[in-house]
């Protein structure tokens, strides 16, 4: 039991990340974005791409550091992958969402163009990868630390959470201490004053699309480490991201965090007595149980 | 001088117009106080003002600059800043970012007017470190003034500023709001409580039906028998 | 190329088609009148077939029963099949609404998505129920000792074609009343019409159960068609995207726009078969991915440039600013 809590852990600071990047747009834009769970599955190709054609193109070795089963080539693909999809996150609001913007569709419109958005992204995915699982490095081993208390976790997914711990920090730093993170949790409160006092909303929204997208990419990345790319990966946890941010109530960073966390401990020990493919009901019965007894999230019920 | 005007002002939120050839003038330093019943039009005027609401015919202008139809974050650029009703702070963040948030468009160092705003609202420096959502009505009133001032404005709109707050607060609004003019700022005010809104305004102009009914000095309006009658009665 | 051969091809869109009209009909109701955005249409999709199948099927015995494991098995006529899984599809709906339908439409969205994902899993997963990945094969088609297997389709045509003209003439009745009167004003404004005292919720579970209704009459209808059913077709794509992709081209709020938009973007399916048809060999597999994303490219371009599709009406949006 303690190894699924742990590895559930593992998964929930993967199903965080999205669900971070996802809470910030919903709660900012008031957009549920049906492409998210896409944006982590071009996260993890984007990766794969760098990793293996990019990197070796330049030249960098194929080698890895110590016990972990990535090396200089995935430290280098990370970041770059990250901002690729922040851009895609971008490009996508400019070329559609913007437009919708400005002729004042609805809310549904949005989410429906966003389910557009994630076919699309899905099937450039299917076709320029086909429909086989594949491994950032197929054939590796990947032996567990056995650690005090007989937990057992790999070096790769002890890694993981410290990036996710640090990409994190590095959020809340932003969101807390710079001007646009400010702007951007005013313009959460309240767009329209934050029109008011002169705030530029459509530069808070690119923001917001690119942290959203980037951290949504680098949850996809940890997952292809840890697990392995498929197409249809980001669609699995649609789900579970959108059960996260209600849970953790739709605009909270730190909700998001904890909401994500919850869902994957819930999934993993779900394993215990169910398949493991029905984990992604088991993040959709939270949710509506959650929508039943406390839609507004833990957090939630003040000042909105 | 007349620092803002707006003239021949049709506007309305979808076909039906609300405010049909409406006027004001405001002069340089002055209060002017808008009064009449509900749905007169007075919200309408301050947010056709400020850009939120094209109108279909009339135009603004500020000092000799028409900004007709400009969007609001042009028109805070010129000067004029403008307190809403309701959802005028940020709850989740704190005074002092509301009031930086205020100086958002300053690329500058705004610490002294900073000190200004908080010499205005003493009460909010002590608390500065507090969320908004927290506050009391009152202090929420004084940082949605105090955000709408970071900017050094030569206007302020303020749409029902004593509105919701209980009758002890809603003295204290309004001798900020004089302490307010009295360091230059011009100010439009739309107010339920006429009758104080008329004391403190240089010059009053009384909006019924989306037209006006009268403007005048402040003191001439609050003393005219028939205004006392239709719409000072409360 | 032979002319019966070009009618036969025919006949066969044709048929796929109007199923997909159904689904379209039922849908409508759901958005087009009522706004639900319901994303898990490939959820009733799979309950209206699979309750038809096991309808219409006896349950294996003896021998077959080690192959073939479903959960029930009446062997009762088609007519019954379709209406079993209306009613059948109705009852979910029933019990999908009573958490769902308060909750505001994004809610409701990301719950309908779950639904759907979830009925597949069950049934791939749970052999019990019907078979699990590989099934259910051999179903029946009506009136299909009438004709040769060859000419059985022009059959099946028909029977689509009448069903298809009865849900729609039921489904404009019933829009055309007050009951339909009372959807459009929800959709509209539903503050305003829940301010009119209506009860809203109601109105909403109707139209929902009303439309799952429908879209279990399609779920049969194709199940009947193909033979054979197994949960991987009911996918996100084919059974919820391609649907809407239909809608909202034919225009929704529109029954003859939903009708319209089934044909319409079936045949632009069809006819990105024929183009990538001409793809070089290596290009082949990916064939259904390049067909799909033109949909989904063709969905953004009617959502921004059309979002009223070809037949729907234009939607007054009320500007609070200029």
């Amino acid at each position: 039991m303690a190894e699924l809590v742990i590895y559930g852990i593992v998964l929930g600071s993967i199903i965080s990340l999205g669900a971070i990047g996802l809470t910030l747009v919903y709660g900012i834009i008031r957009f549920a974005n049906f492409a998210h769970g896409d944006f982590l599955t071009a996260g993890a190709y984007s990766a794969l791409f760098m990793a293996t054609v990019v990197l070796s193109w330049i030249g960098i070795p194929d080698s890895n550091f110590g016990s972990l089963s990535f090396g200089w080539r995935m430290a280098i693909a990370f970041p770059f992958s990250m901002a690729a999809v922040g851009c895609v996150a971008i490009v996508l609001d400019r070329v559609l969402y913007r437009k919708l913007r400005q002729k004042g569709s609805g809310p549904v419109l949005f989410a429906m163009s966003s389910l557009g958005a994630a076919f699309i992204i899905r099937m450039i995915i299917f076709i320029l990868w086909g429909a086989d699982s594949l491994f950032y490095k197929p054939g590796m081993l990947r032996p567990a630390l056995e650690l005090p208390l007989g937990i057992k976790i790999r070096p790769d997914q002890i890694l993981m959470l410290l990036v996710v711990l640090f990409l994190i920090t590095t959020l809340h730093f932003f969101l807390q201490k710079t001007k646009m993170g400010k702007a951007m949790r005013a313009t959460a409160d309240n767009m329209e004053l934050a029109l008011i006092s002169g705030i530029d909303t459509e530069r808070i929204i690119t923001w917001t699309w690119g942290i959203g997208g980037a951290l949504a990419a680098a949850g996809g990345i940890l997952y292809g480490i840890d697990v392995q790319l498929h197409p249809h990966m980001g669609w699995n946890f649609l789900i579970p991201l959108f059960a996260a941010t209600i849970l953790g109530t739709i605009g909270n960073m730190y909700g998001a965090l904890i909401g994500g966390l919850t869902i994957g401990i819930a999934q993993q020990v779900s394993t215990a007595f169910l398949l493991p493919t029905y984990k992604p009901a088991v993040a959709f019965i939270i949710m509506i149980l959650i929508l039943l007894i406390r839609p507004e999230g833990i957090f939630g019920g003040s000042s909105r | 001088m007349i620092i803002l005007k707006a003239e021949d002002i049709t506007a309305g939120y979808t076909e039906v117009d609300i405010l049909h050839d409406v006027h004001i003038r405001v002069r340089s330093g002055e209060i002017v106080s808008v009064i009449g019943p509900n749905g007169a039009g007075k919200s309408t005027l301050l947010k056709t003002i400020f850009g939120i609401l094209k109108p279909r015919n009339g135009n603004v202008t500020l000092k000799d600059e028409d900004i007709t139809g400009l969007k609001p974050d042009r028109i805070v650029r010129k000067g004029i800043s403008y307190v809403p009703q309701v959802d005028n702070v940020f709850p989740s963040l704190t005074i002092q970012e509301n009031l930086e948030m205020g100086a958002f468009i300053r690329d500058d160092d705004y610490s002294q007017r900073l000190d200004e705003v908080y010499d205005l609202f003493p009460i909010l420096r002590e608390r500065s470190k507090q969320k908004v959502g927290q506050l009391s009505g009152g202090q929420r009133q004084m940082v949605a003034m105090g955000r709408a001032l970071m900017l050094d404005p030569q206007v302020l709109l303020l749409d029902e500023p004593s509105a919701g707050l209980a009758p002890v607060l809603v003295s204290m609004i309004f001798e900020k709001i004089k302490e307010v003019n009295a360091t230059g700022v011009a100010m439009i005010i739309v107010e339920q409580n006429a009758r104080e809104a008329l004391k403190m305004a240089h010059h009053g102009y009384v909006l019924a039906m989306g037209k006006n009914v009268l403007d005048d000095k402040g003191e001439a309006v609050l003393a005219n028998e028939e205004i006392a009658r239709l719409y000072l009665g409360g | 190329m032979e002319i019966w051969g070009i009618i036969a091809y025919l006949v066969s869109f044709a048929i796929m088609a109007g199923i997909y009209a159904v689904f379209c009909l039922g849908l409508n109701i759901q958005w087009g009148y009522t706004g639900l955005f319901n994303i898990g249409i490939a959820g009733f999709f799979c309950i209206g077939a699979y309750a038809s199948a096991m309808i219409t099927t006896p349950k294996p015995t003896g021998l077959y029963a080690h192959y073939v494991r479903q959960i029930f098995g009446l062997n009762l006529p088609f007519i019954i099949g379709l209406l079993g899984a209306a009613v059948i599809c109705g009852i979910v709906a029933f019990l999908i609404g009573i958490p769902t339908l308060r909750l505001g439409e994004d809610y409701l969205a990301i719950s309908t998505i779950g639904i759907a994902e979830t009925f597949r899993l069950i049934f791939n997963n749970e052999h019990w129920l019907a078979n699990g990945p590989r099934g259910l094969m051999g179903l029946p088609q009506p009136f299909q000792d009438l004709v040769d297997p060859k000419h059985y389709n022009y059959i099946y045509l028909i029977i689509i074609l009448i069903i298809v003209v009865i849900v729609y003439l039921s489904i404009e009745k019933a829009i055309r009343s007050p009951w339909g009167r009372v959807l459009r004003a929800i959709r509209e404004d539903e503050v305003s019409a829940a301010m009119s005292g209506k009860d809203i919720f109601h109105f909403k579970m109707q139209s929902l159960i009303f439309g799952a209704m429908i879209m279990g009459i399609g779920g049969a209808l194709y199940a009947h068609y193909t033979k054979a059913i197994s949960p991987d077709v009911f996918t996100p794509l084919y059974g919820t995207f391609i649907i809407w992709v239909m809608l909202m081209a034919g225009g929704s709020g529109n029954n003859k726009g939903a009708v319209l938009g089934a044909y319409v973007i079936w045949l632009i399916w069809i006819g990105t078969k024929f183009m990538t048809d001409l793809l070089p060999y290596t290009l082949k597999a990916r064939a259904p991915y390049i067909r799909f994303l033109l949909i989904g490219i063709l969905l953004e371009i009617i959502l921004i440039y059309r979002p009223r599709g070809l037949l729907g009406e234009e939607k007054k949006v009320s500007k609070l600013v200029d």
